[in-house]
């Protein structure tokens, strides 16, 4: 029998309102549970750890050296990307480089279980019969996580701040000002990626422990091993030899290799963002080029120039955010509620 | 039989309204109104295996109706395509009036669903659970509130409400699972599976309960299992199912006419221990004209069963045994029909040509799945 003659025997009676924003309701219990779990007690202390560490080294050579400070441009902002020398030959990461290499776990901590947790406790088919779209879910528990992360990096960025005009006596101009809330986009961006990543992971493997896994692996295997990968397959496909002009194509496609990496776009966005010293970000493609590089005129770049320069790489991570989202996104809807 | 338009018990302080039991045992002449779940040829395939077999039923407001059948016959995917958590691949369903697959919001409104095996954040109390669901529902904070103290009440478990759900028992969870259906004072109950895990006294409770809210709310309620007594104690109307079809409908007296074999038994108790008595009385009853057989049973304190052909003889036969073993004397203690039971008539309905043919394809199916 068709479907119209199902309508004709029982007519549908009034309708009674149905909330319109479930993944309010669902983001907001998950931003609690998140602040409220032990392992965003943990994440925070190695955030803390991420920020303390080479912040208390680079504090103590700017005092060293006050008078050279001086002149240095936009010292507030520098505090995040200098890299501190503990002595003649170590030096450490600087805080954006701590940020790169623990930013993903944070991301991915929120995330490997936000599904597959959900069917193990047997609450994902009465959520789901609950008056909400079904991307209600995914939507909700994204947003959760974008919240907690952007929590910890205001916070993260209030507690350097406060170094900086405590034990430092350095004050923000507004142009810093600006340079921070526009780097504090990317970054929320880049941790969105392990975000993204993470939940494609939960929703694609059934058992939390192995997404975790999974999901820490492919985590150690690019911040970790990753540009080493990269500079042996690079060294393969583009080895140094040839003419001066060779050469230089061959790095151009060994940058580009390792652009394919979230954590160099990450860097080299902060980086650029953060220092107005930094003018460029790619080796010259021509000797043309280079001797052109070698004449310039060392200057400073103002905020849109630096935003312009790494545009690109700002773009990039937007999009491999927003792919492994919606990958996550259409095999959730895709999947059956029963296991 | 009154049935007033609109949405009848959208408010539970509303007084009550007034219930269409009258209608419940006739069942082709329920007005349209108060019918509550229908589906038409609704059918649901996996790649080669059908899950659901052009199905056709009606739950009314007022009853209670049984999904009977093993475990992958297909009940819980029904279940999910009445609540458009799961897309049929042919066929219409029609649930408090809508499409569950056009307009699965609205029909997860006002349809309460405990899921076969249900599971709650352990690491949030039963209030808080039962506190996030009002939310999803939109209910109004201050309102909700009270209903959930309502529906706590009302499956037992207001004493435990503020413990986290780790500590709960399997059948704490399946009542906090019911509370949790009730919440958002839904026009239909779907349960899969309400009773599993549960003791017996909390069974009878749960099935009191679930008989209260069909009489004083008019609620429908749709409930599967694979507990045969429970289904057929607490049932107003049961179905069928073995592989994905529905070969039964109806009453438990519809069914055990359709699935009956034409006979009926008598439960004889007599106090004969010697076995001259026992040799004499079994010659005597067999002699009764209608009794096509006697079964005394494997020791002496057993009952005796006579089975009685055909069965709609079953009055006069009952009164030509009591004749007879009056003329004869036999000590005898107490006679009753045995009324079919629900497992006769689901054995035999799985048993006969409908039944019999998938069921060897589902059971495979489900082992590889596991």
């Amino acid at each position: 029998m068709s479907a119209t003659t199902v309508d004709q025997e029982m007519p549908a009676r009034a309708t009674r309102t149905v909330p319109r924003a479930g993944w309010a309701v669902i983001a907001s219990k998950e931003f609690g549970d998140h602040v409220l779990s032990a392992r965003f007690v943990v994440l925070g202390l190695i955030m803390a750890i991420a920020a303390a560490v080479p912040l208390y080294f680079v504090g103590a050579q700017i005092r060293e050296s006050a008078e050279g400070a001086k002149d240095f441009p936009a010292l507030y902002i520098a505090l995040f990307w200098l890299t501190p020398s503990v002595n003649d030959q170590f030096a450490l990461p600087s805080v954006v480089g701590f940020l790169a290499l623990v930013g993903p776990l944070l991301g991915l901590a929120f995330a490997f279980d936000s599904i597959n947790g959900e069917r193990a406790d047997g609450t994902l088919p009465r959520l789901l019969s609950q008056p909400i779209h079904r991307d209600d879910v995914v939507n909700g528990k994204f947003a959760a996580g974008l919240a907690v992360i952007t929590l910890v990096l205001l916070v993260m960025v209030g507690g350097v701040t406060a170094f900086a005009l405590i034990r430092l006596g350095i004050v923000p101009e507004p142009a810093e000002v600006f340079r921070i809330v526009l780097w504090l986009l990317v970054t929320l961006t880049y941790i969105a990626l392990w975000l993204a990543f993470g939940m494609l992971l939960s929703v694609a493997i059934r058992r939390a422990a192995t997404s975790a896994l999974v999901g820490f692996g492919t985590w150690l295997l690019l911040t970790i091993f990753g540009g080493l990968i990269v500079s042996l397959i690079g060294g393969v496909v583009a080895p140094l030899t040839g003419t001066a002009q060779d050469q230089l194509r061959s790095i151009g496609i060994q940058e580009g290799l390792t652009r394919l990496l979230p954590n160099t776009l990450y860097n080299e966005a902060s980086l650029t963002l953060l220092n107005p010293q930094v003018t460029t970000i790619s080796t010259p493609a021509t000797l043309g080029q280079y001797a052109q590089a070698q004449q310039r005129v060392a200057s400073l770049f103002s905020l849109d120039q630096s935003f312009l320069l790494v545009w690109p790489q700002i773009v990039a991570l937007v999009a491999m955010m927003v792919a492994c989202f919606a990958l996550a996104y259409v095999l959730f809807m895709r999947q059956e509620v029963r296991a | 039989m009154s049935t007033s338009p609109g949405r009848i018990a959208s408010k539970r302080r509303q007084g009550r309204r007034p219930l269409a039991g009258s209608a419940v045992s006739a069942a082709p002449s329920v007005p349209a109104e108060s019918i509550r779940i229908r589906t038409r040829g609704l059918t649901k395939r996996y790649d080669d295996l059908v899950a659901v077999d052009h199905l056709d039923f009606e739950v009314h407001a007022g009853e209670i109706f049984g999904l009977l059948g093993q475990n992958g016959a297909g009940k819980t995917t029904t279940i999910l395509m009445l609540l458009g958590l799961t897309e049929p691949t042919e066929g219409a369903s029609r649930v408090v009036g809508l499409d569950p697959s056009r307009g699965p919001l609205e029909v997860k409104r006002r349809v309460g669903y405990l899921p076969d095996s249900v599971g709650f954040y352990t690491d949030m109390t039963g209030r808080e659970n039962l506190r996030y669901t009002a939310r999803l529902n939109d209910l109004e904070a201050g309102e909700a509130e009270g209903t959930i103290e309502d529906v706590l009440d009302q499956v037992g478990l207001t004493g435990r409400a503020d413990d986290k759900v780790e500590t709960y028992s399997r059948g704490m969870l399946q009542r906090l699972g019911i509370a949790d259906a009730l919440v958002k004072d839904p026009d239909v109950l779907i349960l899969d599976e309400p009773t599993t895990a549960i003791d017996p006294l909390g069974v009878a409770e749960i099935l009191e309960l679930l008989r209260g809210l069909v009489r004083e709310r008019g609620m429908a309620i749709l409930l599967s299992s694979h507990l045969l007594n429970q289904v057929q104690s607490v049932c107003d109307r049961i179905g069928i199912f073995s592989a994905g079809r529905l070969i039964g409908q109806g009453t438990m007296a519809q069914l055990a006419q359709r699935f009956g074999d034409g006979r009926q038994e008598l439960e004889i108790v007599l106090d004969a221990e010697a076995d001259a008595e026992r040799s004499r009385a079994r010659n005597v009853l067999s002699a009764v004209p209608g009794v096509a057989s006697v079964d005394a049973g494997k020791r002496p304190s057993d009952a005796w069963v006579l089975t009685v052909a055909p069965e709609s003889e079953v009055a006069t036969v009952r009164a030509a045994v009591l004749a007879a073993i009056a003329s004869e004397r036999l000590p005898l203690v107490s006679i009753r029909a045995v009324e079919p039971s629900l497992e006769d008539i689901y054995r035999r309905a799985v048993a006969g040509p409908l039944g019999s043919h998938q069921a060897a394809a589902v059971a495979g199916h489900e082992e590889v799945r596991r």
